[in-house]
């Protein structure tokens, strides 16, 4: 179990490649390191040479002259284990990675590379949209409120990274499905019985966030707005397109279960949101 | 008890009205129900014994109030095919396979309905539907035509038949055809009684429906020439109806020999196909007719019709499906509830049993003319001009299906339809991996907003036929008494099929007291001019500008006319000159990229309009669209920022400011976050008057950047019913901030003199 209070990131690592985003991944992670107080790893899959480790310098040496705190890491080998590796070797509790844009620059999909990495890391992974030299502000978080085990601690660990981020409003996502409802809807009865049926499963989960929102100490919840929204829609998909919607800045999930090869057929929860991201997302372990 | 005691009494106050709509009803239907049967080469009483089950059954078992069952238009093109050719040109037993078939689509009907897969029939996008129902318009009409013509013994394809009606027409002038003529001339005065009904005025005439005033008169022609004429009766007796004497006590046995084998399937999925698909658009269009405004059950009507057809068939009936005809009819002689349908097929066997005789002096080429009519109103050329207007691929989409019914059969035709609309749907997007990528993807969103309990459905990547049922899914568990947003900002593109759909939404929820409001789609580019033209966020090769007067949509239309209301005016176009905005804090650090459907009084005071915005340069963050109302205010009044949730306290937080509080107003300060440069010139500036009217109004984000006022509620387009709650706000809120004497509190309060 972990349950202690201050789960805080105190070692985050990001894997860095020479390409033109070089710069702006080492920017989000640096001011990363910042919110959070922590220690960086920055990983390399790739062969070291002077050129590239003069890159590296150069641009985090704007950020901090500790030498301690930075600690770069230069690997040969498959880069979705060397990342996950080194990530378990130096005890990271989060992994930045990079979300490359497709052709229509208003959408984002995640490489293939950082999928497998998402799926078989042991810490948290925070996935970035579009990774930016300047800072954005992080106002609106939206925390998904699933019923499932992990969600509790989730949402007490959101409230942390909202702080950390200075946000200002968090809103916590309860997903209804169709199959929560078990009513088809197919004349005015039958109208009234799923409406009812609704709104009743929108207080039950609304009571239980609630519940663990009770949980939440005070001095975290200070300063930021508190919101909980029913949504009806597939479970694990409709909470990307309501971030979305409402035009959130980070969405903050659960790790899934173990996946398997079918999940990728069938997409369901996470899934969905790798295959296309709808903002910022960061998955907790 | 009390509630059943009170429906009952309720059902038996409305009976007499349900009786006579169901008389009426009759009248049509038994010359319908006679024609076609004939029109299927069927025996005559085939389509009666229909209507008769099918009102029975159906208004035991249905989940429709209002609609009529019966034979229908569109099953006489698959019905005549199956009975011509599956016994190889033998009638009689190609009749009997045919009501094996029937059976066996019955069965189906009740699985579809069991299954609950009613909403299969928006699988179909609707330019094809329409393209199918004009192709057996125009079968029915190609046929008929000869018979009422009086040359019953034409064969062919329906192009052959179409090039073979002036020989039909030429074989009346000549002399060894006399015979015939009368009978043709019957035909003829039958088919100008179809088209001139409606254009006689005249309540005793009415009283009467179009069909049964052509049996009428025929039957009374034939009593003329038995009874005042010394004259035989002109009309030979093969040109006139056959009806077994023994109707109720004969049944034919329907042969299930052919059962595996291959024609006789597509024959079954063609009559399923084609009897769900009329059956649930007739229930839908009657449900806009109900006067009680209720919701059908189509599943339980898909099995209540698949019943009705199964016990139809057995007794040698053709198969039930709604009819939409017959159901308006119904509506607009008082039927209220299912007995209608009831009392329908009591009179049908009424009729059949004490006017057999009668029954048989019917010529065929009066209810050829019926038919005639009939097809021709399927195949209507003003629909092809509505169609047309919507979009010049529409007219594409519409002709494959024609052609491709008429040259092959209803289901090729149908699929060459939904072909035809996915590969233009392709070509209009310039991709085909768009639609494969996200045609499985969950892409609707609904949710119920907190705080003023409106429902939010969001669209994602494209709308399209394909996808439509998930959309539809979502809409049908609104209660259309409630208000509905439904927004495509998010959606690449949007067809014809889904926007029609919509509209009927939107026609639905005003009557039952709702709103449904579509918004999004203002900028979207289209194909066409029309409205429901498809709107695609990719621009067309032709493009037409975008915000053009005659392209509008819904929403922009309401939005021209609140501002004609208010004698404003109304911008529709994309203007990029935000200047002004970005002296609010709102929109400081926000990228404006235009402002589009702007109203605004012929002051400028008052401007509302829809803006899109980004969080600052260079950011690809998602766009976000809102509403926003500016008003510019006479005197300068203090900097400030009233909200409720305080989320832009972010950006003061760092300027070190903190929440004003209003003294003696404990509550408001409670529940509004004000913010501003200088607390002491604010506090002066929110009067005992200004703070009630806040209070005892609904909660916008009020931002004042010293000589102008922003309002706007939330980080969304606002639904034309918000536009008015947010004009009417704005306005009553300058009328509070003008009387507000701030000059002459400041001098009078010389403390704060800067």
């Amino acid at each position: 179990m972990n349950e202690l209070p201050n789960h805080k990131f105190n070692t985050i690592l990001i894997g860095v490649a020479f390409s033109p985003n070089l710069k702006n991944n080492i920017f989000e992670a640096m001011r990363m390191v910042d919110f959070f107080d922590s220690k960086m790893i920055i990983v390399h899959v790739g062969e070291k040479t002077n050129e590239k480790e003069d890159n590296i310098k150069k641009l985090i040496s704007g950020f901090s002259d500790d030498d301690e705190k930075v600690n770069v890491i230069w690997k040969q080998g498959d880069p979705v284990t060397v990342i996950i590796e080194t990530a378990r070797e130096n005890n990271a509790d989060l992994i930045m990675l990079g979300a490359i844009p497709r052709e229509d620059f208003l959408k984002f999909y995640i490489g293939s590379i950082a999928r497998k990495i998402t799926r078989n890391a042991h810490c948290s992974v925070l996935l970035l949209i579009k990774p930016s030299e300047d800072l954005r502000p992080c106002n609106h978080i939206v925390v998904n409120g699933l019923k499932d085990e992990k969600t509790r601690q989730t949402i007490l660990d959101s409230f942390e990274v909202a702080q950390n981020l200075g946000a200002q409003k968090l809103t916590i996502v309860e997903e209804i499905s169709r199959q929560e409802v078990k009513v088809i809807v197919e004349d005015d009865q039958s109208l009234l019985k799923d409406t009812l049926i609704k709104e009743q499963l929108a207080q039950k989960e609304d009571l239980r966030v609630q519940h663990i929102l009770s949980d939440v100490p005070e001095d975290l919840k200070t300063g930021i707005l508190i919101k909980t929204q029913s949504i009806f829609g597939k479970r694990g998909y409709s909470i990307g397109h309501y971030a979305k919607v409402v035009a959130a800045d980070l969405l903050i999930m659960n790790a899934p279960k173990r996946t398997t090869f079918l999940d990728r057929i069938f997409l369901h929860d996470l899934e969905h949101i790798l295959s296309e991201l709808p903002t910022d997302v960061l998955i907790m372990r | 008890m009390k509630k059943t005691n009170n429906a009952t009494s309720e059902f038996l106050s409305q009976l007499p009205k349900n009786i006579f709509s169901g008389f009426v009803v009759s009248l049509i239907a038994l010359p319908l129900g006679l024609g076609l049967a004939l029109a299927s080469e069927a025996p005559p009483i085939s389509g009666v014994i229909a209507s008769v089950v099918g009102g029975i059954i159906v208004s035991i078992f249905g989940g429709s109030k209002v609609t009529i069952t019966g034979p229908g238009n569109g099953l006489v093109v698959v019905l005549l095919g199956a009975i011509t050719t599956l016994a190889n040109g033998d009638l009689y037993q190609g009749y009997i396979f045919t009501l094996a078939a029937i059976i066996c689509s019955g069965a189906l009907m009740i699985i579809i309905g069991q299954l609950r897969l009613g909403i299969l029939s928006d699988f179909f996008p609707s330019s094809a539907i329409q393209g199918m129902l004009a192709a057996i318009g125009i079968s029915i009409f190609a046929k008929q035509f000869h018979v009422m013509l009086a040359n019953t013994s034409i064969k062919g394809d329906t192009i052959s038949l179409l090039t073979d009606i002036p020989h039909s027409i030429s074989l009346l002038f000549k002399p060894e055809y006399s015979a015939i003529a009368i009978a043709a001339l019957v035909g003829v005065l039958s088919l100008l009684i179809m088209f001139f009904y409606g254009k006689i005025r005249n309540k005793y005439f009415q009283l009467v429906p179009a069909p049964m005033w052509i049996v009428l008169i025929a039957v009374g022609l034939s009593y003329y020439y038995e009874f005042f004429s010394s004259a035989p009766y002109p009309i030979d007796d093969s040109l006139l109806v056959q009806i077994p004497n023994d109707v109720f006590s004969n049944f034919p046995t329907p042969d299930f020999s052919l059962i595996l084998d291959f024609k006789f399937i597509g024959v079954v999925i063609a009559i399923t196909l084609i009897s769900s698909i009329e059956s649930l658009l007739s229930i839908k269009a009657v449900d806009k007719l109900d006067p009680l405004k209720r919701r059908s059950n189509i599943n339980k009507d898909l099995t209540a019709l698949g019943i009705a057809s199964i016990v139809s068939g057995f007794i040698g009936g053709l198969n039930v499906v709604t009819v939409i005809a017959r159901s308006s009819v119904n509506v607009n002689n008082g039927g209220t509830n299912r007995s209608s349908n009831f009392f329908h097929s009591v009179f049908l066997i009424l009729f059949v049993v004490l006017f057999q005789d009668q029954l048989k002096r019917i010529p065929l080429t009066a209810l050829a003319a019926i038919l005639v009519y009939t097809g021709y109103k399927l195949a209507a050329p003003r629909n092809l001009k509505i169609v047309a207007k919507i979009g010049k691929e529409q007219l594409i989409i519409f002709f494959a299906t024609i052609i491709a019914t008429i040259t092959t059969n209803l289901i090729t035709g149908i699929l060459i339809g939904i072909l035809t609309t996915i590969i233009i749907h392709f070509i209009l997007n310039k991709s085909v991996l768009f639609f494969i990528r996200n045609l499985f993807k969950p892409n609707v969103l609904m949710f119920k907003e907190g705080f003023n309990d409106t429902y939010f459905v969001s669209v994602k990547s494209f709308s399209s036929f394909l996808n439509y049922s998930r959309l539809k899914r979502k809409l049908d568990t609104i209660p259309e008494n409630q208000d509905t947003i439904i927004d495509f900002s998010l959606c690449d593109f949007v067809d014809y099929t889904v926007q029609e759909s919509l509209l009927g939404y939107q026609e639905t929820f005003k009557r039952k007291g709702g709103s449904f409001e579509i918004t999004g789609l203002d900028i979207h580019g289209t194909s066409s001019e029309h409205p429901l033209a498809i709107r695609s966020l990719i621009p067309f090769s032709k493009k037409i500008k975008i915000g053009a007067k005659s392209n509008l949509t819904k929403r922009q239309k309401d939005l021209q006319n609140i501002a004609n209301d208010f004698s404003w005016q109304y911008a529709p176009k994309k203007g990029h000159d935000v200047s002004g905005l970005h002296d609010f804090v709102f929109f400081k650090t926000k990228k404006i990229n235009y402002l589009n459907n702007s109203i605004y009084d012929s002051k400028s005071i008052f401007r509302i309009s829809d803006t899109e915005f980004s969080e600052g340069e260079f950011i690809a963050r998602t766009l976000v669209r809102t509403t926003i109302m500016t008003i510019k205010l006479k005197t300068e009044v203090p900097k400030f920022t009233l909200d409720k949730e305080g989320l832009l306290e972010f950006i003061y937080k760092f300027s070190g400011f903190k929440d004003i509080l209003i003294s003696g107003h404990p509550d408001f300060s409670k529940r509004f976050f004000l913010l501003g440069e200088k607390p002491k010139k604010i506090k002066l500036f929110f009067t005992d008057e200004l703070v009630l009217f806040l209070e005892s109004n609904p909660y916008y984000h009020i931002e004042c950047n010293g000589n102008s006022l922003l309002v706007m509620r939330k980080e969304r387009l606002a639904s034309i019913k918000e536009i008015k709650a947010l004009l009417d706000y704005g306005t009553r809120l300058e009328k509070v901030i003008t009387s507000i004497q701030y000059d002459e509190l400041l001098l009078k309060s010389p403390k704060i003199k800067s």
